[in-house]
């Protein structure tokens, strides 16, 4: 290899394909290229002209056309052109016009095809758009510390431990002072084996709870009790605790779906430390301390709204702080909820008490903990089985409304499809709740398959857990048996497509305003979200959050080996491109969206999110293959389209 | 400096019947370019002299790269660049620019062995370099050197196009008066004014390609492809 051109062989090793080429091909291709130059405007190539090489572009910028004249891609350094036409009797497809002054690099048509016979990865990239995982470099790159920390990290010292007949003076006593105001509570003899360690001496003790100086407070103190108690009868019998090896970010999550502060870690069984809402918080990062906390201390909705603009900048701080797409999203998730938890806490301190027993359940994103800047809401209630709508439904009805207007006013827009607990259909008892679900999994219709896609991901946000368990325990276990269910739900998902042509090539969206944009929740996170469900749901798995589910899917044998790694990718693409469009937009001063302009994003990440798509594109093409189309007439429409 | 006036079909067929070599003879011989021929239909290619030093008198040559191109495709494929033993050995001066060492040479072929294969490359082709004076001097002080008589054929200097445009005429003078210094011509900084991309400078072979590039570029933005060579060369 002639050294004076290894700066041109650098350039092409940096682009997919290339970068994934031997060095021998390196060779050939920089030994046997051509060049040439053209000026801004001018056309490169026009349909139906004879093409002998595959175009690359060295630099500037070049627009290809459909023969229709529509706008079909946009490239720039490091993309390639005329593979379609190389491949389909070396003539060319699509015009190419050079955008910008444009040199360019033409591999020669002898070469190319050597290097598809020679290169499975090349000839996929070319002609099948498949993707390779291990383009995803620069994502993985990114900062991961909130999937990746254990949470032991931030466990600083060991747990101060009381046993259940020490006195609650005597307690109180040892944690004044103490910078943890929590003791765990143990008893020599429990039932609870989750929670049952030996000590040194080979004692067995069970934890059963944590007291902390709050505790105190309003147990003994506001209600008068005798600082002689035992704190064995003060503190409630509901531990709750996380394995010392689960993530910050899980931790995060059991804090705020079960309302507390104050978290034991159990390494094994045995209590290593009691950990803080705070310390997990600030770990995320400092400013979303403030903002959690400043949730919990509204006292109005107006309160509530003035938060938004400290959403928002926190989320540009996250992004800009190197946070990945999972860790963003689910920092939102948990402001969401937490905005939703206030209101409804807000709702009962001023309707009183509820009548009976209820939950307040999320479904879509924020059940999967996959928020973003710019979401709208879609919750229900589950009511005890109890419930007499003319005694109770009032109740309900005005929690609904007061939380559902609460959301719209702090960011998180009505429902433009009526999900919300404010709509009676969604506002039932849990037997009505599980008929329901019952009756869409074994008849489904195109109504029911849209509620099926939006109710199927659902978590409890306030209220009695058990009402909701038992819903995704419903959904785990009967969706996946039914074939007829599944088969309904992967055509529905087949229906919107990501935005690429035959190979890698963005598609432009046509729609007026968003010329030459993307939406990529509608081309992207949504249409790729929707088919990891279905097979989730086939695989019978009870987790949310999609990249959860790909964890699950990827224990069985589904997909195929490396599948869904090539899905993890492209849904970490998809979203942390999505996320960061809207900080960009927030930093900007302009009200955040999904329409990405694929020219204002950098040449790599373009890169990557072409992959993402071809990624998602490709799987789609089996979930067609997996679930066929049951009629002809669908399959000739499609062609024609 | 304009040997021939310009009138270079006249002088290379006079250079034709003076030339004693065989090998400059039949170089001579076998040119058929006329001025009037469009810049489209001419066989066109690039050539660089990495030399020790500037002074032709006192400094060699240490390579040549050539690359042929026309105004559609550059064929780096078919380039050809050697390395040359100077006759006399050369200061270590121009190392850092062309990183051409004293031990690339030591092996290296003289001048008069690659002529031949030098001339073959440009036979039938119109030269493009950037900065003619240099490759003019060189290769004539080489040739003159090594068989007693002078080799000069036509060239269009990237350069001198870029002059004719930014150091020339109206342009320059109201820099000029308004106290700017004037538009950087070298081949990188002319480069950049046409959206090419940064090359490594002084390797020979790269400085072809840099150099033939930017010849489209020119023809592309200020001439047209039935611009006439005689408005170009030099």
């Amino acid at each position: 290899m002639d050294p004076e051109l290894l700066g041109i062989r650098r350039h092409l090793s940096d682009f997919p394909p290339f970068d994934g080429l031997s060095d021998e091909h390196l060779d050939a291709i920089t030994e046997q290229i051509e060049v040439s130059y053209y000026r801004a405007g001018s056309h490169i190539l026009a349909a139906g002209d004879s093409i002998d090489a595959l175009y690359y572009v060295r630099s500037g910028a070049v627009e290809i056309y459909r023969r229709s004249g529509d706008l079909y891609d946009r490239l720039s350094e490091g993309g390639i052109f005329g593979q379609y036409g190389l491949l389909r009797g070396r003539r060319t497809q699509y015009p190419a016009i050079a955008l910008e002054d444009t040199l360019l690099y033409l591999i020669p048509a002898d070469l190319f095809d050597q290097l598809c016979e020679e290169d499975t990865d090349f000839a996929d990239f070319v002609e099948l758009g498949r993707t390779r995982p291990e383009a995803s470099q620069p994502v993985s790159q990114r900062s991961q510390d909130m999937l990746t920390t254990r949470v032991r990290r931030l466990v600083a010292r060991p747990p101060l431990i009381a046993e259940a007949t020490e006195t609650a003076q005597a307690v109180a006593q040892r944690i004044a002072g103490e910078p943890l105001a929590a003791v765990l509570v143990v008893e020599a003899e429990g039932d609870d084996p989750r929670y049952t360690y030996a000590d040194t001496d080979g004692a067995l003790w069970q934890v059963r709870g944590i007291l902390t100086d709050a505790d105190f407070r309003s147990r003994v103190v506001a209600e008068g009790r005798d600082s002689q108690t035992p704190v064995g009868e003060i503190v409630t019998d509901h531990l709750v605790a996380v394995q010392s090896d689960e993530t910050v970010q899980e931790a995060m999550l059991i804090m705020l779906r079960h309302n507390i502060h104050h978290l034991a870690v159990i390494h094994r069984r045995r209590p290593i430390g009691v950990i803080r809402l705070e310390d997990v918080v600030r770990y995320e990062t400092q400013s979303s301390l403030y903002l959690m906390d400043s949730i919990f201390s509204q006292d109005s909705v107006r309160g509530l709204a003035t938060l938004l603009p400290d959403v928002r900048a926190s989320a540009v701080r996250m992004i800009r702080e190197g946070a990945d797409s999972k860790t963003m999203s689910t920092a939102l998730s948990a402001v969401g909820r937490s905005f939703t938890r206030r209101l409804i806490e807000l709702a009962e301190a001023d309707l009183g008490p509820p009548p009976v027993p209820y939950a307040f359940m999320a479904m879509g994103s924020m059940a999967r903990n996959e928020q973003t800047l710019v979401t709208d809401q879609d919750n229900a209630l589950v009511l005890d089985d109890r419930f007499d709508p003319s005694a109770h439904d009032e109740y309900f009805l005005a929690l609904a409304q007061r939380v559902s207007d609460g959301l719209d006013a702090c960011g998180y827009a009505h429902c433009k499809g009526d999900i919300m607990a404010t709509n009676p259909q969604w506002r039932q008892p849990l037997g009505v709740w599980k008929q329901t679900f019952q009756s869409w999994i074994e008849a489904p219709n195109p109504e029911r398959l849209l509620h099926s896609n939006i109710f199927f991901d659902l978590d409890n946000v306030y209220g009695e857990e058990r009402l909701v368990e038992q819903l995704q325990e419903r959904v785990a276990t009967q969706a996946g048996k039914s074939p007829a269910f599944l088969a309904a739900m992967a055509r529905n998902a087949l229906n919107r497509t990501p935005p690429i042509g035959f190979f890698r090539d963005f598609v432009m969206e046509k729609d007026g305003r968003h010329n030459n944009s993307i939406n990529v929740k509608r081309r992207g996170t949504a249409p790729l979200t929707d088919l990891i469900r279905i097979h989730a749901l086939a695989c019978g798995s009870r987790a949310q959050n999609s990249f959860e589910r790909l964890n699950d899917i990827a224990e069985t044998q589904l997909l195929g080996p490396g599948v869904p790694e090539n899905l993890r990718f492209a849904l970490e693409v998809l979203s942390f491109t999505r996320l960061e469009h809207q900080a960009i937009d927030i930093e900007q001063e302009r009200e955040p969206d999904n329409n990405i302009e694929p020219e204002n994003v950098p040449d790599k990440q373009r890169a990557e999110l072409k992959e993402a798509f071809r990624a998602l594109s490709h799987a789609q093409k089996f979930l067609r293959f997996r679930y066929p189309m049951p009629t002809a007439r669908r399959s000739t429409s499609r062609r024609a389209g | 400096m304009r040997a021939g006036g310009g009138d270079w079909p006249s002088w290379m067929r006079g250079q034709a019947q003076r030339a004693h070599q065989p090998q400059l003879q039949a170089f001579y011989q076998t040119f058929s370019l006329t001025a009037e021929q469009p810049i489209s239909e001419t066989p066109l290619v690039a050539l660089d002299l990495e030399t020790s030093g500037l002074d032709p008198a006192r400094s060699a040559i240490l390579s040549i790269g050539l690359i042929p191109f026309d105004l559609q495709r550059i064929h780096l494929g078919e380039r050809r660049a050697w390395v040359l033993r100077p006759p006399s050995g050369f200061s270590g001066e121009s190392i850092p620019y062309h990183h051409i060492t004293h031990s690339d040479t030591q092996e290296a072929p003289d001048f008069a062995d690659v002529l031949p294969e030098l001339l073959d490359c440009l036979a039938g082709h119109l030269a493009v370099v950037h900065y003619h004076p240099i490759e003019r001097a060189f290769l004539g002080r080489a040739v003159q050197q090594r068989f007693k008589e002078p080799l000069r054929f036509p060239l269009i200097d990237t350069m001198d196009l870029e002059a004719r445009r930014y150091r020339r005429g109206w342009r320059t003078r109201m820099r000029a008066i308004f106290g700017q210094t004037p538009v950087s011509i070298r081949l990188g900084d002319s480069r950049s004014r046409y959206h090419l991309p940064l090359y490594e400078g002084h390797q020979a072979a790269l400085d072809a390609l840099a150099t033939a590039e930017l010849l489209q570029a020119q023809i592309q933005h200020h001439y047209s492809p039935s611009t006439a060579i005689g408005q170009l060369w030099i």
